[in-house]
């Protein structure tokens, strides 16, 4: 038997939400199976099981605010007897097993919370949106919408974002559910407040949660205009990632001596060649020339071992190369997902698991085993104009690559000044793991591999 | 194709790109990557969804063509007439 706990989604998290349960008790789940929603305060996540069994009992009511290590589910190893649904735990019992804060209700629930409050003891469904694409199921829970509320009218009946706001509009309202808590008795059956078509709009401009808006009559523009934000809305969110940045950053500054190494390489030849590649595909199997840098890191980091690892105490080297890629998000943060085993993939391979992880971590959408800290970690301002980018290393990583703009620029070719498409590369290291020497090394390994695609 | 019907699959395929943008209210003239802030990730699966519904290639050197979503109709209407 097994508990299953609130995971530490990255080394900057010390506290989770429980958004949704993906199992009920008795059933059975199988390892990497994802069981639970956590919401951190960077975006939802999606947390698989690491154990086989049938979950016996959940412990905590999704919209529980806990800190990481509190138990939130019991998993049973397959034949151990199955346990009924069980009343909500007690307070004391999910305190095990080791002292926690008592849970602290969300103040006023997010939209996602709304869809369905119930009673501990009521097993909640499995997968509700078992087939949606992540971004029309979030849509889905901000308006409290279920699958049969929304009738589809893509290919095959697949719902669109347009059923959705549609569905959303004639339902007259957004779910308002009551706090909800593991301590506290079952809510109150949510209430549905009218809410103009204008006001929505704004509230959807302004990143208003219309569920914390409090209003006699029916909810209008001027109410959403002069709403200031109190609860955990999306405005809150960003500003907890920013609190979570600067923790994990100021860390970073606090423990890690940085050096820096820089390099401006010509890849004219190297961007013609990736015209030549891309030409005889189509556009969804085009590579962009970000995955060219983040290819030449995972070269660089196989040649330079002693730069692709993690630092506790002492320097420990990883297998693989597990890459980490900084990525902004829509609302303004950022979050770094890695690319498991990286070295195993081509440029092609690359591409694909960088779409599907960007897609993904804009939507809010990421797997726990993903925010794993990466063994190297790639940042990139290629798209936007600065020439170079000092990074600063995430721990417990002992290496970045900070990618500039690519653009034409004076460069030196056979003794004559010419105007070549360059990037300026830096490489930010930790000088308790290595020295400069290992750096110019590893920036020389970079700079072979980007200029010579055909190797790539 | 007409205009309208080609404007209706440029908004689709920026919306499944970005959904944030109220394609109701976009302004047409408005550069996807500068103004909208697309990046070229974003850019390029806004593309491929064009390029898919439509069922033609749309090689890079054209990719500036469907900066807007104006400019983007006129190539559509021109490709799809072809």
């Amino acid at each position: 038997m097994g508990m299953f706990l609130m995971p530490s989604l990255g080394a900057d998290m010390d506290e989770g939400t429980l958004l949704e349960w993906m199992v009920a008790p008795g059933d059975e789940v199988k390892k990497g199976q994802v069981v639970a929603v956590i919401d951190t305060a960077k975006s939802a996540i999606d947390v698989e099981v690491f154990e086989s069994g049938v979950v016996a009992e959940l412990m905590i009511e999704p919209g529980t605010l806990v800190p990481v290590g509190t138990p939130l589910a019991r998993i049973e190893a397959q034949g151990a007897g199955k346990a009924a649904a069980e009343p909500a735990a007690e307070p004391e019992l999910a305190a095990e097993p080791k002292p926690v804060p008592e849970p602290v209700p969300m103040p006023a629930a997010e939209p996602e919370l709304a869809a369905e409050p119930k009673p501990a003891a009521e097993p909640v469904p499995a997968d509700p949106l078992p087939h949606l694409a992540p971004p029309i199921r979030h849509l889905m829970h901000q308006f409290g919408l279920k699958p049969g509320d929304v009738r589809g009218s893509g290919p095959g009946g697949q719902i669109t974002r347009k059923d959705v706001l549609a569905a959303a509009g004639e339902s007259g309202g957004i779910t308002v559910a009551a706090p909800v808590s593991n301590i506290a008795p079952p809510p109150a059956p949510p209430s549905r407040p009218r809410v103009t078509p204008r006001a929505r709009r704004l509230a959807q401009q302004r990143g208003v949660d219309l569920s914390a808006l409090q209003a006699k009559g029916p909810v209008t523009g001027a109410d959403v205009e002069s709403f200031t934000p109190k609860a955990k809305t999306p405005v809150d969110r960003s500003a907890a990632m920013r609190k979570a940045t600067a923790a994990l950053m100021s860390r970073a500054a606090r423990e890690i001596p940085h050096y820096y190494v820089v390099n401006t390489f010509d890849i004219t030849d190297t961007l013609a060649w990736l015209r030549e590649f891309n030409a005889g595909r189509k556009p969804r199997d085009r590579v962009l020339p970000a995955v060219l840098f983040l290819r030449a890191t995972v070269l660089a980091a196989q040649a330079v071992p002693e730069m692709n690892g993690t630092w506790k105490d002492e320097f420990v080297a990883s297998a693989g190369v597990d890459l980490g890629v900084a990525v902004a998000t829509r609302s303004g943060g950022l979050v770094t997902p890695r690319i498991m085993d990286a070295q195993k993939l081509d440029l092609g391979g690359l591409m694909a698991q960088l779409t599907d992880l960007v897609k993904r971590a804009k939507a809010g959408r990421l797997k726990a085993s993903e925010l794993q800290p990466g063994s190297i970690t790639v940042s990139s301002l290629a798209d936007n104009g600065p020439d170079l980018l000092y990074g600063v290393i995430y721990p417990p990583q002992v290496a970045l690559v900070g990618v500039g703009g690519v653009g034409p620029r004076p460069f030196v070719v056979d003794g004559e000044l010419a105007v070549r498409t360059t990037a300026t590369v830096t490489v930010s290291a930790d000088h308790r793991a290595t020295d400069g020497r290992t750096g110019a090394r590893f920036l020389t390994a970079f700079g072979k591999a980007l200029t010579h695609p055909e190797e790539l | 194709m007409n205009d309208t019907q080609a404007r209706e699959l440029v908004l689709n395929a920026l919306a499944d790109v970005a959904p944030e943008i109220d394609t109701a209210t976009f302004d047409p003239d408005t550069s996807l990557r500068d103004g909208a802030e697309l990046d070229s990730m974003d850019f390029l699966a806004y593309v491929s969804g064009v390029s898919e519904v439509l069922d033609i290639d749309v090689p890079e050197d054209d990719y500036s063509r469907l900066d807007t979503v104006n400019s983007a109709v006129a190539y559509v209407v021109e490709k799809a007439g072809a």
